[in-house]
């Protein structure tokens, strides 16, 4: 007994050496990645939640205020104003996004002659920048440049040349409309990968059953497709939520800073007005309502897709 | 009889279809065709309302010419757009190769917890660390560069380049491995010589991702560039356009928004199966 663990051992011992410093070697391998997210990913955040403590201008000293910053948040109505309009558009620009794209989904999800070019179609201004975007629109809504208003105006549909962008409505449903032109596609594509993972067999049953299509989409599409759905709408919150360049580009955060959106506010603090330790502090509430929202994410997403 | 009826319905339905598809399809590329058109429509044309988009008074580049005259002209921007996209494109695809393969085919110390630490940087909204990010640049002496700018880029790549590399090793099979071993090949032969050509659409898809990210990325840019010698095309074109340099000429805009929007256009067609294959890897897991 003794004697087999004592030959065995050092063979064995000599095998796991040999492995473990070939698996090291993985380390190896993984370190610039590692060391980029910890330099560029990491310590900005450590500093964030530090930076939010203190009074911190662009030049001289900064000293500590511990919560000072965070009561003052309390009391920025400006910011709370900005949230609100951040949430306002999320809400509106995430409905308008789905009542196109869902269509669209049902549309290319069929096989037919040209779906490959539809389906190109409509992906098209989703490959493009939201700044391309934005300076593509800001020229379109131009009042006497553009293209809306002068073709409202010729068409006799306006007595005069209108100005979309000087008043809040129609430059906020301006930018709800480009927003829906650069996102449906890619929130159509999302939705449908869930179309095509449903059983086509499924809805064949159901059709010999003599359900209608309005019955087979709530009785089966839908439910079927609740993760994708989870996931499409998770992106279109997120990302509507740190919304920022085409409120900078097209509206400048007018007319008369009623479209100024959370990130708007914050870049506006830390990197025009130099408040870099209130703009750290107006960070971490953002980063605290983005990471609320990716655990919301998660919940939603673990739960098994299926008939239940 | 009713056959033929139920036939022609048929073929009524479709022809509905088609024309709806038509439409749609016009409408979402309606302004991208109606910028690039117009941007070749001479100066003086430029700045009536685009009715009918395309130049009624002759082809022209007379725009692009004007955008080269504004702040440091066209040429530099493009320049600083191109190197930082394509450096990022670069960077980004060998750090997350080397890590992809270390994760797929290395069991380390701390292995999963660095695995869920870049994962989960995607939760973070990177716009709510951009002054510290400026901070770090500052300190290492890169604040201002171009270099500085690649970094963050690929850095913001690195979580979905990184999933998708692991997958593409993991898919692998472990044979083929322990054959080349036997060969005799080590380590960076085996990643180069044998596993490199079995992952490659991974590689053009994050390739393509690091792209249209690093060329489009706005806010980075406006915050992080405060030299105008630095200027991306999308910091140059919103300076211009918000009347930086005196007047606002829509044609230059026109003309350089289609300098923006063609090799991401371009890229997408050429390799829109890539692009897809990206998008559903993300979306079903």
């Amino acid at each position: 007994m003794t004697s087999i663990a004592a030959i065995s051992t050092p063979a064995r011992r000599r095998k796991l050496v040999g492995a473990g410093r070939r698996q090291w070697i993985g380390l190896l391998y993984v370190a610039p990645a590692v060391a980029l997210v910890v330099v560029f990913f990491i310590i900005p955040l450590g500093m964030t939640a530090w930076m939010s403590l203190h009074n911190w201008p662009l030049m001289g000293a900064h000293s500590f205020i511990g919560l000072d910053n965070y009561w003052a948040i309390l009391r920025d109505t400006r910011f709370w104003n900005a949230l609100k309009f951040t949430g306002y558009y999320t809400v509106i620009v995430t409905i308008a996004i789905f009542v196109v794209a869902f269509p669209l989904a049902l549309f290319i999800e069929r096989p037919r002659p040209l779906t490959g070019f539809y389906r190109t179609s409509f992906f098209m201004p989703a490959v493009i920048g939201f700044a391309s975007a934005s300076l593509l629109w800001s020229w379109l809504l131009n009042v006497d440049s553009g293209l809306f208003s002068p073709a409202a105006f010729e068409l006799g549909l306006t007595e005069k040349k209108v100005n979309l962008l000087a008043t809040f409505q129609p430059a906020f449903w301006s930018i709800i409309a480009m927003v829906v032109w650069k996102v449906a596609g890619f929130t159509m594509i999302i939705l449908m990968t869930g179309l095509q993972s449903i059983p086509p067999d499924l809805q064949e049953a159901a059709m010999i059953d003599g359900a209608g299509p309005l019955a087979r989409f709530r009785a089966i599409t839908l439910p079927l497709m609740r993760r994708t759905l989870a996931l499409a709408l998770i992106l279109s919150v997120a990302g509507s939520v740190l919304a920022f360049d085409q409120f900078y580009i097209i509206l400048r955060g007018g007319p008369r800073n009623q479209t100024l959106t959370a990130v708007y506010w914050i870049f506006n603090q830390s990197f025009v007005s130099f408040k870099l330790g209130y703009g750290a502090a107006l960070s971490m509430v953002l980063l605290v309502i983005l990471v609320a929202l990716s655990l919301i994410q998660l919940r939603l997403l673990r739960q098994p897709e299926g008939v239940d | 009889m009713a056959q033929a009826r139920s036939r022609k319905r048929r073929i009524g339905m479709q022809i509905a279809e088609h024309a709806t598809g038509i439409i749609a399809s016009l409408l979402f590329l309606a302004p991208i065709v109606w910028t690039v058109l117009s941007a070749f429509k001479p100066a003086q044309e430029s700045r009536q309302p685009p009715l009918p988009p395309w130049p009624t008074t002759g082809f022209s580049v007379e725009n692009y010419a004007t955008l080269n005259t504004f702040g440091d002209g066209l040429w530099l921007p493009a320049q600083n757009s191109i190197y930082v996209s394509g450096m990022t494109v670069v960077l980004s695809v060998i750090v997350s190769v080397l890590a992809g393969y270390g994760f797929s085919r290395f069991r380390f110390p701390l292995k999963n917890l660095l695995f869920v630490l870049i994962l989960s940087t995607i939760m973070i909204p990177f716009q709510s660390i951009l002054t510290p990010i400026f901070l770090v640049l500052t300190k290492i002496g890169l604040h201002n560069t171009l270099t500085g700018l690649v970094c963050v880029y690929v850095t913001l790549q690195l979580p979905f380049s990184i999933f998708m590399m692991r997958n593409a090793f993991d898919a692998v099979p472990r044979e083929i491995e322990e054959a080349a071993r036997m060969d005799g090949a080590n380590n960076v032969t085996m990643l180069l010589r044998v596993m490199l050509p079995l992952v490659w659409p991974g590689i053009v898809t994050i390739a393509l991702f690091a792209f249209l990210g690093a060329w489009n990325e706005f806010l980075a840019a406006l915050v992080l560039m405060t030299d105008q010698s630095k200027f991306t095309l999308p910091i140059m074109m919103t300076a211009l356009q918000s009347g930086r340099f005196g007047a606002i000429d829509w044609g230059a805009v026109q003309a350089g928004v289609t300098v923006m929007m063609v090799p991401c256009l371009v890229l997408f067609l050429l390799l829109q199966r890539f692009y897809i294959r990206g998008l559903m890897a993300g979306a079903v897991k």
